[in-house]
């Protein structure tokens, strides 16, 4: 039964290779064989999104996906969103609206709006809150992520007009 | 590691699968978007010795549409595509409709139609709109192919037609009749969450303006969707409209049989899906140029 398998994949551009078994999770591949902790696992069956990353640009739990299915994927993880010392703009927004407390959930609710701002760069209030139906947070009731989520969608409009300009 | 440890084969092409299947029967289980089968391997409720992944299969991740305004859908296709298909929008709106209700974006991303139905959880949206469409189920197996009308296809708790050594690889729609009035209603406590009872109503109206066909399905109600037919019968030939739709609530209050949970009582479902049945009714008939196109 302990028959390992290959899986090649970049994480954040960077490649990897492990042989593990099949039954190990992205999650925990990510964790305990890349040592990148900035995942999260919460509930480990689907329900509270900590574990949000994106596979090939697309939000997924990774506490539902085995490593082995990752194998020649390109997977984001929060560690990926920051620019050496200079923050993600959505991160920075977070800190502006203070959208966490413990910040356990955070890596979850930035992979998700990450995700959600690329195919939605001009939320309204109710998407914003629709996006992040499935991650769950105990700290801040959610109306400063919802703030956060709004405020880098607001930034991120500015840059476009400026590169819109300058085109 | 949370799921107990297991056979791991990932093929390529659809006969490779079925032969898996037909070599390992009862102790191989398809590993399709993995959104319910994850869960119940990482708390070790379900143990498979082997799991069959059909994630390469890109054969059956497809949504085609016919001459006749049918769909026809492959079981991987993932509910995310479904959700932003023209195709699906334009063909059926009730189908369309629907897909927002399941789960929330990052499970869509993952979450397979055929997944969804071959799973058939009770509580889950798809297997009763399926039910609702007429759909058929195209299963293959090394041996052959069969076709199950939706009627026939779940069987109780969690339990389809589909043997142990069939795969799901297709699913067809019926081409949409224009005009027809249709809605999904459901009450969960939290947006994204299983119903705790649901209601998919399906009408097609005569020129006239009586009913011709009806389509009542509920979910969240028993082991598995139900069609009530003595609601569908007291529709048709009747316009519909709110002293008939009082009498199919009542129908649908008497002929259900819900079992009490954790989430909500005997009674409680039953008030609720007579009340949605009523809602989901209305709304139905209150929508207006909202017809396929052909």
């Amino acid at each position: 039964m302990s028959v390992k398998h290959t899986v090649r994949l970049t994480v954040n551009q960077k490649p990897y290779e492990k042989l593990v078994e099949a039954r190990t999770t992205l999650a925990d591949f990510l964790r305990n064989e890349l040592e990148l902790t900035g995942t999260h696992l919460g509930c480990e069956h689907g329900v509270c999104g900590a574990c949000t990353v994106l596979l090939n640009g697309d939000a997924v739990r990774s506490c539902l996906l085995l490593a082995v299915q990752a194998n020649g994927a390109e997977i984001s993880t929060v560690e990926g969103l920051a620019q050496g010392e200079e923050l993600h703009p959505l991160q920075k927004a977070f800190q502006d609206q203070h959208a966490l407390q413990c910040g356990f959930c955070t890596p979850g609710f930035l992979m998700t709006a990450v995700a959600f701002l690329k195919s939605t760069p001009k939320p309204t209030d109710a998407e914003a809150r629709e996006a992040i139906s499935g991650n769950i947070c105990r700290c801040t009731g959610y109306q400063p992520i919802v703030q956060a989520i709004l405020q880098a969608a607001r930034e991120g409009a500015v840059e476009q007009k400026r590169n819109f300009s300058a085109g | 590691m949370k799921p107990a440890p297991f056979e791991y084969f990932s093929p390529d092409e659809i006969d490779d699968a079925l032969e898996l299947l037909s070599r390992h029967g009862e102790d191989g289980k398809i590993l399709a978007g993995g959104q319910s089968l994850m869960p119940l391997m990482n708390l070790r409720l379900a143990r498979p010795r082997v799991i069959v992944d059909i994630n390469r299969l890109a054969a059956l991740d497809y949504i085609s549409p016919g001459a006749g305004g049918e769909l026809t859908i492959g079981a991987l296709t993932r509910q995310r595509s479904l959700e932003q298909s023209t195709v699906v929008k334009d063909r059926n709106p009730l189908l369309a409709a629907t897909m927002p209700l399941i789960g929330h974006f990052q499970i869509r991303n993952r979450g397979t139609i055929g997944g969804s139905l071959a799973h058939a959880d009770p509580a889950a949206e798809l297997p009763a709109v399926s039910l609702a469409l007429d759909v058929e189920f195209v299963v293959k197996s090394a041996v052959g192919e069969r076709r199950i009308p939706a009627r026939e296809f779940f069987l109780g708790y969690m339990t389809t037609a589909i043997e142990p050594t069939e795969l799901l690889t297709e699913i067809r729609v019926p081409g949409w009749r224009p005009g027809s009035r249709w809605a999904i209603e459901e009450v969960a406590r939290r947006r994204g969450d299983f119903a705790i009872v649901g209601v998919v109503v399906l009408l097609q109206l005569s020129g006239a303006g009586l009913c011709e066909k009806a389509r009542l399905a509920l979910f969240g109600v028993g082991d598995h969707p139900v069609r009530i037919s003595r609601g569908e019968e007291i529709l048709i030939g009747n316009r519909p409209e709110s002293n008939i739709f009082k009498e199919v609530a009542k129908a649908v209050a008497e002929e259900l049989d819900p079992t009490s949970d954790v989430h909500a009582s005997q009674e409680y479902r039953k008030e609720v899906g007579a009340f949605l049945t009523r809602k989901a009714l209305q709304t139905a008939m209150a929508r207006t140029g909202e017809a396929a196109s052909q």
